[in-house]
C-alpha cells in the first residue's frame, strides 16, 4: 500500500485539527462515536474499505461495511482515513518520569534524569518488586506516547536478574488507579549479558540462581509449614519473594526474559519447559536461529526491529529477524526500547516490513499479538465488537514517516493530543516567543 | 600572511589554510586531491602528518536510466545519470550510455547522493563494544585538544558495512563528549580498507570536537569542571593559552630566527582553530549555551561551523541563522536526560524555516542506517504542524549540508557534472519508511549490492561468525 504526501493545505487543516483538539478537556466522557467511511483494520479479520467503527458506552459496538448508526452518534468522517486499534507498547518505562535512564555514549557518560529512575533499583532478586506504585499519571511521556497511536504500554522494571514485576497501563487517567489494566502483567527477567553479574560473573550463574528461584519457590509453597517451623535449609531467597513466584510458577503471570544470544534463548525455553512457565522472550537477537524451536514452544518473542548491531550478546543481530520469526510461526511482537520512543512504535512496524515482513503480519504485532500473549486478547488488540474502544484514526498509512494519528480514542473517549512537545512548539513557531 | 610564510608551511598547514579563508566567510572552499609528497622538513611538524592514501578505485561508468533523480542541488529531475571515472558526467531526460558501461534500469527508483553523517562514532566506540575497543573519549582531562580520531578509528568495526548498505558514503568520525574540548574528528569514506589512512576524505579539514553542559560537567565533577560556569572557564583557558601559542609560532615563522617554539600538540590544535583551518563541531543541546558559544566563539576570533544535536535549536533558530552556523539534529531524540528535555520532532523544520543551515546526523550506529528516514520524519512532521519544508530541502539535511559541515562540498554532497560519483541507488521514495538503498557508489566505487554478496562488505570481524551481514 501507498499513500502520497500530504499536501501543504492538508497539513495546515491537520494543524488547525490539532489546534481544536488541543482545546478540548483531556479526556471527553465516553458516548457514541461513529467513524464511518474509512480503511479500517480490524486485526482480526481482513482490511475493510469504507467502512464503519462505532464506539459506545467505552466499547467497540460494531465494525463493518453496513452498521447502524444511532441518531445520537457523534459522526467522524473517515474519508481516506485510515482506523487501526490502538496500539500496545510492551517494552518501556512509561510513567516512570520521563523515560528509562539510558546510555547516552558510553558507559562513563550514562546518565539520566534525576529521580525519574524508578524502574531501576539495587537489587538482583526482586520478584516481590512491583513499579506500579512508582508510576506517575502526569508523567509527560504518556500524551507523547498518544501522539503516537499508543493506547496501551507495559511498564517495567529493569535491573537485575529477576528485576519484579511490571503492570500494564491505559494511556489515560488522572489517576494510576484508573490506569491499570493489569498488574502484575510479567515478571522481569534478564539472562543476557546484563545479569552475569548476579550469577557470579557467568551467564550459567544467573541461570542456576534463576532455577533454583523456581525450585525453591515451588518447594516453599509444597512445604510451607516446615518453612514455618524451620524445618528446611536455607532458600534462595526470603520467603516473600520466592512467594511472589508464584503466580509464575502456575503459568498465568508470564516470566518476560531478556535473552539474545542463542543459548540464553535455549537455556529460557529448557527452562520455561521444565517448570512449566509461561514464557515470553524479548531481546531475541538470535531467536531467528532457532526460530521452529521457539514456535514449537508457543513462544512469543518482543523484537526491536532496529537492533542489528553485534555484540557478545548476540553475534547473529540481524534486520530480517522479525520477518524470520514470523516466517517460522513465532508470535512477533514488535517494541522499540528508546527513552520517550513510543510514539515512534508504528516506524518498529514500518522498518519490520522494509525488512520482509507482511504489513497485515506488523500491524498484528503491535497490537494483537502483544495483547494475546500478555493476556489481554479478550478487551484490547483488535477492532471487535465487544472489545474495549481503544482505537486510533491516521491519516494514512500509519506506518509511513508521512502520516499521523489525527484521533485516539481510549475507553471510547477521545484522549487529547496535546502534550509537552507540542505546546513547545507552538511557543517557538514564531521567534521571538511571545512569552 | 605573506607568500615565504606560506611557502614554509607544511603540506598539511598549507592546506587547511587556503580552505580557511572561504570557511570564514562560509564559502566553498576548494578541496585537494590526495596529499602530496612528504614535504623534507628537519622537524616533525614540518612533516606530512599522518596523510590520507586515499585512492580512487578504477571502475567502469555507470548510466542510470528513468529514475526519479534527487540531486540536492535543484528539483528532483527524472532521467538518467552518467557517472565515469569517479565524477559525474552528466544528468539529463537521456543519455547515451558509453562503452563498457554498466547500464541499470531506474523505472521506479530514486538516485540521491551518497549520504553524509557529520556525528559518527563509527571506528572509535566499534562493535562489538567491548572495553577493548571503547577508544572515543579520551577522558582524562577536560581537554584534549591533542587527541586525534583517527588515531582510534578501527576500520573493521562491523558497523562499518552496515552504515554503507543505509546509504552512507562519509562520516565525520568524532571523538565523545565528555569533555570540554575532546581532540579532532576524522572525515573518512565508508569504504573497505585496512588503515584510516586509506578511507581518509582526501583534502577535507580535520574538526574539532567540543562539548557544552551535563556530560563533562558530570564526568569531571570531582575535579572540575562541576558546572556550566566552569566550562565556559575551562574553554576560555584553553584558547586563551592558544592565542598566545600562535602568538609565538607566528612571530617565530616570520624570520624562523633561532630555535622554534616548543611544539604542543594541544595547542596547536587549537591555534589551528584560531587560524580557521579546522572546523569546530559543538555538541550543545540547550538554546541558552548555544548563545554562550557563539559569544565564546566571537571573544576568540573563530566561528563554530556546527552545532550537534541542539534540541533546543528551534528556540534560537534565528541566532543560528545570524551567525551563519549549521545545526546537526536528531529527527526527534528528547527526554534521554535532563537537557534534552525540550526536544521536539519539528526541531529540524523550524530551524531550516528560519534560514539557518538544518543537517540530520546519527550519533548511533542504528540511526545512521536509516538518516534518509529520520530525515523524512523530520521533514514530515515540520509539514504537518504546518511548517513548510520541502523535499528538495530536505535531502539537503543528509547530503549537501553535512558536506558544507565538514567543508567537502566543493567535492561531494550534490549530483553535480564534477562531483564525486557518490551516488545512491533507492528501491523507491527515499523519505518512504519501505525503501531500502540497492546500491550505494562511493567515489564510483560500487560499495554495496543487496542484490550481490560480492558488493556486500564482510568486515575481518564478521568473517567466521556467525553475522550474517545485512540480511534480506
Amino acid at each position: 500500500m501507498s499513500w502520497r504526501v500530504g499536501s501543504r493545505r492538508e497539513a495546515l487543516a491537520v494543524w488547525g485539527l490539532l489546534l481544536c483538539v488541543a482545546f478540548a478537556p483531556d479526556a471527553v466522557v465516553a458516548q457514541t462515536i461513529a467513524i464511518t467511511n474509512a480503511t479500517v483494520y480490524p486485526v482480526s479479520g481482513p482490511r475493510l474499505e469504507g467502512a464503519t467503527v462505532l464506539m459506545r458506552d467505552g466499547r467497540i459496538a460494531a465494525v463493518g461495511r453496513v452498521v447502524s448508526i444511532p441518531a445520537s452518534a457523534r459522526l467522524i468522517d473517515g474519508t481516506g482515513k485510515v482506523v487501526t486499534p490502538g496500539l500496545l507498547h510492551v517494552q518501556g518505562a512509561l510513567g516512570l518520569g520521563v523515560g528509562r535512564a539510558l546510555t547516552e555514549e558510553t558507559d562513563e557518560e550514562n546518565t539520566a534524569i534525576g529521580g525519574t529512575t524508578d524502574g531501576e533499583h539495587s537489587g538482583e532478586v526482586s520478584p516481590a518488586f512491583n513499579v506500579l506504585a512508582a508510576i506517575d499519571p502526569n508523567a509527560v511521556a504518556i500524551p507523547v506516547a498518544r501522539m503516537g497511536g499508543v493506547t496501551t504500554a507495559l511498564t517495567m522494571p529493569t535491573s537485575g536478574l529477576v528485576a519484579g514485576q511490571a503492570a500494564m497501563i491505559h494511556l489515560s487517567g488522572q489517576h494510576t488507579a484508573d490506569m491499570v489494566l493489569l498488574t502484575p502483567a510479567a515478571m522481569v527477567a534478564d539472562l543476557g549479558d546484563g545479569s552475569r553479574g548476579a550469577g557470579g560473573g557467568s551467564r550459567a550463574g544467573a541461570l542456576a540462581r534463576l532455577r533454583a528461584l523456581f525450585t525453591d519457590a515451588a518447594i516453599l509453597r509444597r512445604r510451607r509449614a516446615d518453612y514455618d517451623q524451620n524445618r528446611i535449609g536455607v532458600l534462595s531467597a526470603p520467603a516473600e519473594q520466592l512467594e511472589a513466584l508464584y503466580p509464575v510458577l502456575d503459568g498465568r503471570l508470564p516470566l518476560y526474559v531478556n535473552a539474545n544470544r542463542q543459548s540464553d534463548i535455549e537455556n529460557a525455553l529448557v527452562l520455561a519447559t521444565d517448570f512449566r512457565l509461561h514464557l515470553i522472550l524479548r531481546g531475541g537477537a538470535e531467536a531467528w536461529r532457532v526460530a521452529a524451536q521457539i514456535a514449537r514452544a508457543g513462544v512469543a518473542v518482543v523484537i526491536d526491529t532496529r537492533d542489528n548491531i553485534p555484540s557478545f550478546d548476540g553475534l547473529s543481530a540481524r534486520s530480517d529477524n522479525a520477518t524470520l520469526l514470523r516466517e517460522a510461526g513465532v508470535t512477533v511482537i514488535l517494541a522499540g526500547q528508546d527513552p520517550g520512543g513510543q510514539m515512534n512504535l508504528r516506524f518498529e512496524a514500518g522498518h519490520a516490513v522494509r525488512n520482509g515482513m507482511k504489513w497485515d503480519d506488523a500491524l498484528e504485532a503491535i497490537t494483537a499479538a502483544p495483547a494475546r500473549a500478555f493476556g489481554l486478547a479478550d478487551k484490547l488488540g483488535t477492532l471487535e465488537a465487544g472489545k474495549v474502544a481503544d482505537v486510533v484514526m491516521w491519516s494514512g498509512d500509519p506506518f509511513e514517516f508521512s502520516t499521523g494519528a489525527e484521533l485516539v480514542f481510549i475507553d471510547g473517549a477521545e484522549v487529547s493530543l496535546k502534550n509537552r512537545m507540542t505546546e513547545l512548539r507552538d511557543r517557538y513557531k514564531t521567534l521571538p516567543p511571545s512569552y | 600572511m605573506n607568500t615565504r610564510s606560506l611557502k614554509r608551511c607544511s603540506p598539511r598547514v598549507l592546506l587547511p589554510l587556503l580552505l580557511a579563508g572561504c570557511a570564514a566567510t562560509g564559502r566553498t572552499p576548494a578541496v585537494a586531491g590526495p596529499a602530496p609528497a612528504a614535504a623534507s622538513g628537519e622537524l616533525s611538524w614540518e612533516r606530512q602528518q599522518y596523510p590520507s592514501t586515499y585512492r580512487r578505485r578504477p571502475n567502469p561508468p555507470v548510466l542510470i536510466t528513468n529514475a526519479t533523480i534527487m540531486t540536492a542541488a535543484g528539483p528532483e529531475q527524472r532521467g538518467s545519470i552518467l557517472f565515469q571515472e569517479g565524477r559525474i558526467v552528466a544528468i539529463a531526460p537521456t543519455l547515451t550510455a558509453p562503452e563498457g558501461a554498466t547500464i541499470i534500469d531506474g523505472t521506479g527508483k530514486f538516485v540521491t547522493p551518497g549520504l553524509i553523517d557529520d556525528h559518527s562514532h563509527l571506528g572509535v566506540y566499534a562493535a562489538p563494544g567491548t572495553f577493548g575497543e571503547n577508544d572515543g573519549n579520551e577522558a582524562t582531562n577536560p581537554v584534549t585538544a591533542e587527541v586525534w580520531a583517527e588515531h582510534s578509528f578501527w576500520p573493521q568495526d562491523p558497523q562499518i558495512p552496515l552504515a554503507i548498505a543505509g546509504g552512507i558514503t562519509t562520516i565525520q568520525a568524532l571523538p565523545g563528549s565528555a569533555n570540554l574540548i575532546g581532540g579532532r574528528s576524522a572525515v573518512v569514506r565508508l569504504i573497505p580498507a585496512r588503515t584510516v589512512q586509506e578511507m581518509k576524505f582526501p583534502g577535507a579539514p580535520y574538526g574539532l570536537k567540543m562539548a557544552c553542559g551535563e556530560n563533562p560537567k558530570r564526568v569531571y565533577q570531582n575535579r572540575g569542571p562541576s558546572t556550566r560556569m566552569g566550562n565556559m572557564a575551562g574553554y576560555r583557558e584553553a584558547y586563551i593559552s592558544a592565542e598566545a601559542y600562535r602568538r609565538k609560532w607566528d612571530a617565530w615563522l616570520k624570520d624562523r630566527k633561532g630555535d622554534p617554539p616548543a611544539r604542543d600538540l594541544k595547542l596547536e590544535t587549537l591555534a589551528d582553530v584560531l587560524r580557521g583551518k579546522i572546523l569546530v563541531h559543538n555538541h550543545c543541546y540547550r538554546a541558552d549555551e548555544l548563545a554562550q558559544m557563539l559569544d565564546l566563539a566571537a571573544e576568540f576570533g573563530f566561528r563554530i561551523r556546527s552545532f550537534h544535536h541542539v534540541v533546543e535549536g528551534y528556540k534560537v533558530a534565528d541566532l543560528l541563522a545570524r551567525a551563519g552556523t549549521a545545526a546537526s539534529v536528531w529527527a526527534d531524540w528528547w527526554g534521554f536526560k535532563m537537557e534534552s528535555f525540550d526536544g521536539i520532532p519539528e526541531n529540524a523544520a523550524l530551524i531550516q524555516h528560519a534560514g539557518a543551515r538544518a543537517i540530520i546526523h546519527s550519533d548511533s550506529p542504528e540511526g545512521i542506517q536509516r538518516l534518509n528516514q529520520e530525515a523524512a520524519k523530520a521533514m514530515y512532521s515540520g509539514n504537518r504542524a504546518g511548517i513548510p519544508v520541502t523535499r528538495e530541502q530536505a535531502i539537503r539535511w543528509i547530503t549537501a549540508n553535512p558536506a558544507w559541515a565538514l567543508g567537502i562540498d566543493s567535492v561531494t554532497g550534490t549530483l553535480e557534472p564534477g562531483k564525486a560519483a557518490d551516488v545512491v541507488l533507492w528501491s523507491g521514495d527515499p523519505f518512504s519508511i519501505y525503501s531500502r538503498a540497492e546500491r550505494v557508489y562511493n567515489d564510483g566505487w560500487l560499495v554495496f549490492d543487496r542484490n550481490d554478496p560480492a558488493h556486500q562488505l564482510k568486515t575481518d570481524f564478521n568473517l567466521g561468525q556467525t553475522a550474517p551481514g545485512v540480511g534480506r
